[in-house]
């Protein structure tokens, strides 16, 4: 995961926070406190916690939309604090919640802001607004000339998306930026993120106060205690298996070993043999299926078996009770 | 209401005979309205005062319009300066208007400046308030966007915070430049310019045709004007009329 080098095809930046606190003027508490992280990069970093958790404020503080009291980010070892604030900001993609389009702006131009910004030549933009219409899910003929406001919010956020990526930044801030939607929508945006995200592999910082969307857009968490104290940074799996902390296992809730499960397939783990190779003797299931689903079809079935079987319908082997929970057993300190 | 209709003496108004310096039938008598007056002044009384009248108004929108802006873009900038101007401006907008240009007329005489400042004075508080009006109005998450995206202060205020003030500061102008042509007719009480002068002439001599003509020709410059800016505005913010077509 090294941070050097291969800048030239896909930019993602190796984001450090390093022992970074803000403090507001006439408030004595810190609003993000001693804060230090390492993303690698091209990895999805999701700041999740309670409001008060300073998880946008640590946020900002990369794109200096807030300024840092104490500590330093560095990007790609050097230090936001160093760059010229605008120059900054252009290298970086930012998306909120609210998604902040020029109303008066065709969304051609939306897009294309950062590129003209930076004075790209026309033929240029040209292609790259049609390249991001494309990539996220726009038409690429009709929908240029259009404007935000003929827009559905999902369409919107899309918009929001391409024209944070437009100048092909090497981080990317979310700012809840699917909290608006409703939940097909919401479901639909995410999924087709982290496909995008498997493409173009930037370093993104996506904050949240939603664990499960943490869950499944993270490839690291930090979650954030009130006060801006960092409770806990590590991979989805990790913090459901073994919460620092009281305050931790509750935010992730009591159904953290489900969570768990929601976050491998069947077609990730080793399978069970069938006995005498005769799958039809259970319940069939596809391997895309979450483990979490699986068990709920035993429950739903009656059955501590299921046959798992791949897209053409062979049986690959088999899962069971047992197997499941023997996943969840060796992290460690499981309650009984 | 025709009080001289009675008097039989040729002509009742000595000083506006036909374009042939005759003296036409509804002159002589002082009907309500004579249209070959209107045709035989056009040239020399109505068509000069009107372009003068809309040259007031320009010179009175247009300067009320930069202090104004100056005034709103600070007032936007550093708050504290809000209430100032804005006592300032409402306080000028409620002299009345001959009050004051009669207050101006020993420091500045019977000119046209003493006009202009009197009616500038009363563009700034409609001016100043919906110029201010129109930049607090971009949504939060817009400015948020475009801070964040990198743009400068200056990019900001002309790429985004003014475009879309757009609609309020044009409705602004919409009614100071109609307020502005109402009320420099009462300019020509200071100085024989614009609308006012005839108006004024018709009702010192009882000539009806003369105010009333010159009243209806105020009015249409008030409409054509505003028409002329509402079509404007309609031409500049395709955006504002978009509507959802899927």
């Amino acid at each position: 995961m090294g941070s050097e080098g291969k800048r030239a095809e896909s930019s993602a930046a190796e984001i450090v926070f390093h022992g970074v606190t803000k403090r507001y003027p006439g408030r004595s508490a810190a609003a993000v406190d001693n804060l230090s992280l390492r993303i690698p990069a091209g990895e999805i970093c999701v700041l999740v916690g309670p409001s008060g958790g300073g998880k946008t404020t640590a946020m900002k503080m990369v794109n200096r939309l807030i300024e840092i009291t104490e500590g330093d980010i560095l990007m790609d070892g050097q230090s936001v604090r160093s760059l010229e604030v605008i120059e900054l900001r252009r290298r970086i993609g930012y998306v909120i919640q609210h998604v902040g389009l020029f109303p008066h702006m065709s969304i051609a131009d939306n897009i294309a802001t950062v590129p003209r910004l930076l004075g790209w030549p026309k033929a240029r933009i040209h292609a790259r607004v049609r390249e991001l219409l494309e990539l996220v899910g726009l038409d690429p003929v009709h929908d240029p000339g259009r404007y935000p406001r003929q827009l559905s919010g999902g369409q919107q956020q899309r918009v929001g998306l391409a024209r944070a990526m437009a100048a092909d930044p090497a981080v990317m801030l979310m700012d809840e930026p699917f909290g608006a939607l409703d939940p097909i929508t919401r479901d639909r945006l995410q999924q087709e993120f982290l496909r995008l995200h498997a493409e173009i592999r930037k370093t993104v910082i996506f904050v949240t106060h939603d664990i499960d969307e943490a869950i499944k857009m993270g490839d690291r968490i930090a979650i954030l205690r009130e006060g801006g104290v960092l409770a806990q940074y590590d991979t989805p799996d990790a913090i459901l298996a073994n919460p620092a902390d009281d305050f931790v296992a509750r935010f992730v809730g009591a159904d953290r070993s489900l969570k768990r499960l929601a976050l491998k397939r069947l077609s990730d783990i080793e399978l069970l043999p069938v006995p005498n190779g005769d799958g039809s003797l259970y319940p069939t299931v596809a391997g895309s299926t979450t483990l979490r689903d699986a068990l709920s079809l035993m429950l739903e079935e009656g059955r501590r078996e299921l046959a798992v079987v791949d897209e053409v319908g062979a049986v690959r082997g088999l899962c069971s009770v047992e197997h499941v929970a023997a996943l969840l057993a060796p992290e460690g300190q499981q309650e009984r | 209401m025709i009080i001289s209709a009675a008097a039989s003496a040729p002509p009742v108004i000595p000083n506006y005979g036909g374009p042939q310096g005759g003296t036409h039938g509804c002159i002589a008598q002082n009907g309500t309205f004579c249209w070959d007056w209107v045709k035989g002044h056009w040239g020399d009384i109505l068509q000069p005062r009107l372009l003068e009248h809309l040259e007031m108004t320009a010179i009175a929108v247009g300067i009320g319009f930069a202090i104004a802006f100056a005034a709103a873009l600070l007032a936007y900038r550093k708050r504290w300066f809000e209430t100032p101007f804005g006592v300032f401006s409402a306080f000028l907008y409620t002299i009345p208007s001959l009050a004051l240009f009669q207050l101006l007329v020993p420091f500045t005489g019977l000119t046209m400046l003493t006009i202009e400042i009197g009616l500038v004075g009363y563009t700034l508080l409609i001016l100043f308030r919906n110029i201010l009006a129109g930049l607090r109005g971009v949504p939060e998450d817009v400015l948020e966007a475009a801070r964040g995206m990198g743009l400068t202060r200056r990019q900001m205020l002309f790429r985004v915070e003014l475009p879309l003030a757009f609609p309020a500061i044009s409705a602004g102008i919409r009614i100071a430049v109609v307020t502005t042509i109402s009320l420099a007719t009462v300019a020509a009480y200071i100085t024989p310019l614009g609308l006012g002068q005839p108006i004024f002439n018709g009702l010192q001599t009882d000539f009806t045709t003369e105010f009333v003509a010159t009243g209806a020709l105020a009015v249409a410059l008030a409409v054509g004007a505003d028409s002329a800016l509402v079509a404007a505005q309609w031409a500049l913010t395709p955006w504002a009329r978009a509507r959802r077509t899927t």
